[in-house]
């Protein structure tokens, strides 16, 4: 290799080596850029206030910033959508793996995938358009926006991601501890509940997680449909469902629409919000890695 | 299943129900919707900008918009992706750095898309000065969001070509740039661009960052430059989605969702034709 060669050799790593560094600028300007705004947003909302308060007026006199009921909506979409989602994205992965021949895989497979392709938009206005009056026939006191119909839609949404990492971890159950429990005389059913699940359960969990994660960051869907009325839900009041809530995300589209200035308190607690969902969804998402990891070990 | 009992094949039955019970609620959203859209969808439709008046009201700027704001998506997102992909791939080897970086791109594939409006507000449009609601604001803020997925999919690309034909190139002596340009990169570059395509078609969808990096919700001019603000399709559904007038939540947000939908269907169906088109033409 000649000396001109040599240098354009490691000019190109040097370059590729820059664009994969790129990722990693992205992650800590993600990170500094939240820390830095809600940091001056906390020198004037003591955290106490933002975590433990039961207000949130951000942009009407008497100002207040208190989470809380952004979380509780939050808390509703995602408890409401993964009721939804885990029960038929497990049984989707069921039946992917255990029963459906390769040629009906091979077309449901791609079927189920869409429902994740749809944009999140589209999914709100299903919600707010139809299944909202949909539901009014059969509960008369429904209001137009409801936590209700926005976890439908959040919930059929998020069905792909909980059964693709659940088949997953079933396919990854090796074929002789099914073999041994026919052996032992059990039918399909058992084996599938007794052996297969069991064996692939840090896998399954995984996906239950990361389905909570992506229901937690879910926005147009939710802002659509559920409305934007900030209060202190009780999610144990089937009551409370009916009406209209405000999720995390859907309080930062609230404050992006207003036409807030740079230097605001209400334009910094938008980062604040964000923040706080930022660290909600990395520590779900790193206790799924970890939980996953699990049971890749388990099997090799 | 011969010799089960009416349980077992219970059990089997829920199992498929739950399979096509999210399948079939989205097929008849998808119905209703087309039903509702078909009488909206003409070519006053497609070459009208918004208005208050629902007959008169149309999508051209959005379209035009979004139409810009994807290329130039791809023109960001592409040689960084696919250069990261190369650097991971054919530099990275098996180390501990590689691995750093790769959990990295996972979580930033997992970070909530409004966030990454954040970012683009903080990053580009406050720090950089580019204009908030510009198309080129929203497209650097877009590039960075599908980055991830970008990677690891020009990645599987680049790791689905044999090593016997990098070897076989190396052993002519060629350098490893020249076997990366000649022998890798023809090779899988029909598992990258579908890839990419797939990637673009999310981006096509994404509200929610635009929302943050101020877009605008109703635009009544096309755009003329990528400094220009614009107002993306998706954007004008969720304003027509909140308007007070019957017309515009059952007509124009039912067809401009169809026009967006036909966009991205088109779009993977692209994607696919062209992976089985290659397929073909590379392994015979």
């Amino acid at each position: 290799m000649n000396s001109s060669k040599k240098a354009t050799e490691s000019l190109i790593k040097t370059i590729l080596l820059i664009c994969t560094l790129l990722t990693v600028f992205v992650t800590f300007s993600i990170i500094y850029i939240l820390l830095s705004e809600s940091a001056t947003f906390f020198l004037s909302v003591s955290p106490v206030e933002f975590f433990t308060g039961m207000k949130w007026t951000p942009t009407i006199k008497p100002y207040a910033y208190g989470v809380l009921p952004l979380v509780s909506g939050t808390l509703m979409i995602t408890i409401g959508s993964a009721l939804i989602a885990i029960p038929a994205g497990l049984l989707s992965a069921i039946y992917l793996s255990e029963y459906a021949s390769e040629r009906v895989r091979n077309i449901l497979k791609p079927m189920l995938e869409i429902l994740a392709g749809i944009p999140t938009v589209v999914y709100g206005f299903f919600a707010f358009a139809y299944i909202t009056p949909f539901l009014k026939n059969l509960m008369p006191d429904l209001q137009a926006y409801n936590a209700l119909s926005a976890s439908i839609v959040v919930g059929i949404m998020i069905i792909p991601i909980v059964a693709s990492i659940s088949e997953d971890a079933i396919r990854a159950v090796p074929r002789s501890l099914r073999e041994a429990g026919y052996a032992l005389g059990a039918r399909k059913p058992r084996v599938i509940l007794t052996i297969v699940i069991p064996s692939a359960l840090s896998g399954i969990i995984a996906s239950f997680i990361l389905g909570i994660s992506r229901a937690i960051g879910e926005t147009m869907a939710v802002t659509i449909a559920a409305g934007r009325t900030p209060r202190l839900a009780n999610l144990l009041n089937p009551a409370d469902w009916t009406k209209s809530i405000e999720t995390m995300t859907a309080a930062m589209v609230e404050l992006g629409l207003s036409d807030v200035s740079g230097h605001s308190l209400a334009y910094k607690s938008l980062f604040a919000i964000g923040f706080t969902l930022f660290l909600m969804t990395l520590a779900l998402n790193t206790v799924s890695y970890f939980v996953k990891m699990r049971y890749r070990e388990v099997y090799r | 299943m011969k010799g089960d009992g009416w349980k077992e094949k219970m059990f089997m039955v829920v199992t498929l129900a739950a399979t096509l019970a999210g399948i079939t609620v989205l097929s008849a959203l998808l119905a209703l919707t087309f039903y509702e859209a078909v009488n909206w969808i003409d070519i006053q439709f497609l070459t009208s900008p918004p208005s208050r008046f629902p007959d008169r009201a149309g999508i051209y700027p959005s379209i035009v918009g979004t139409i810009m704001s994807m290329i130039l998506v791809g023109v960001f997102s592409v040689p960084l992706g696919v250069g990261a992909a190369l650097y991971l791939e054919e530099y990275g080897r098996r180390s501990r750095f590689k691995q750093i970086l790769e959990i990295n791109i996972s979580n930033l594939a997992a970070v909530p898309s409004i966030v990454y409006g954040l970012l683009g507000l903080g990053l580009f449009v406050s720090t950089l000065h580019i204009g908030a609601g510009s198309i080129l604001a929203g497209s650097l803020t877009l590039s960075l969001l599908i980055l991830p997925t970008v990677i690891v999919s020009a990645q599987e690309a680049i790791r689905a070509v044999p090593d016997s034909l990098r070897e076989a190139s190396i052993g002519l002596g060629a350098s490893k740039w020249q076997t990366i340009r000649h022998v890798v990169l023809p090779s899988s570059i029909p598992g990258i661009l579908t890839g990419v395509i797939l990637s673009l078609s999310r981006a096509i969808g994404e509200t929610a960052p635009l929302i943050m990096i101020g877009a605008a919700t109703t635009i009544f001019t096309a755009p003329k430059s990528i400094f220009s603000t614009y107002s993306p399709l998706p954007m004008q559904i969720f304003m027509w989605t909140d308007m007070p007038k019957e017309e515009f939540l059952h007509g124009l947000a039912p067809a401009a969702i169809i026009v967006l939908l036909a966009i991205m269907l088109s779009m993977n169906a692209l994607a696919i034709y062209l992976r089985n088109h290659y397929r073909k033409k590379l392994w015979g």
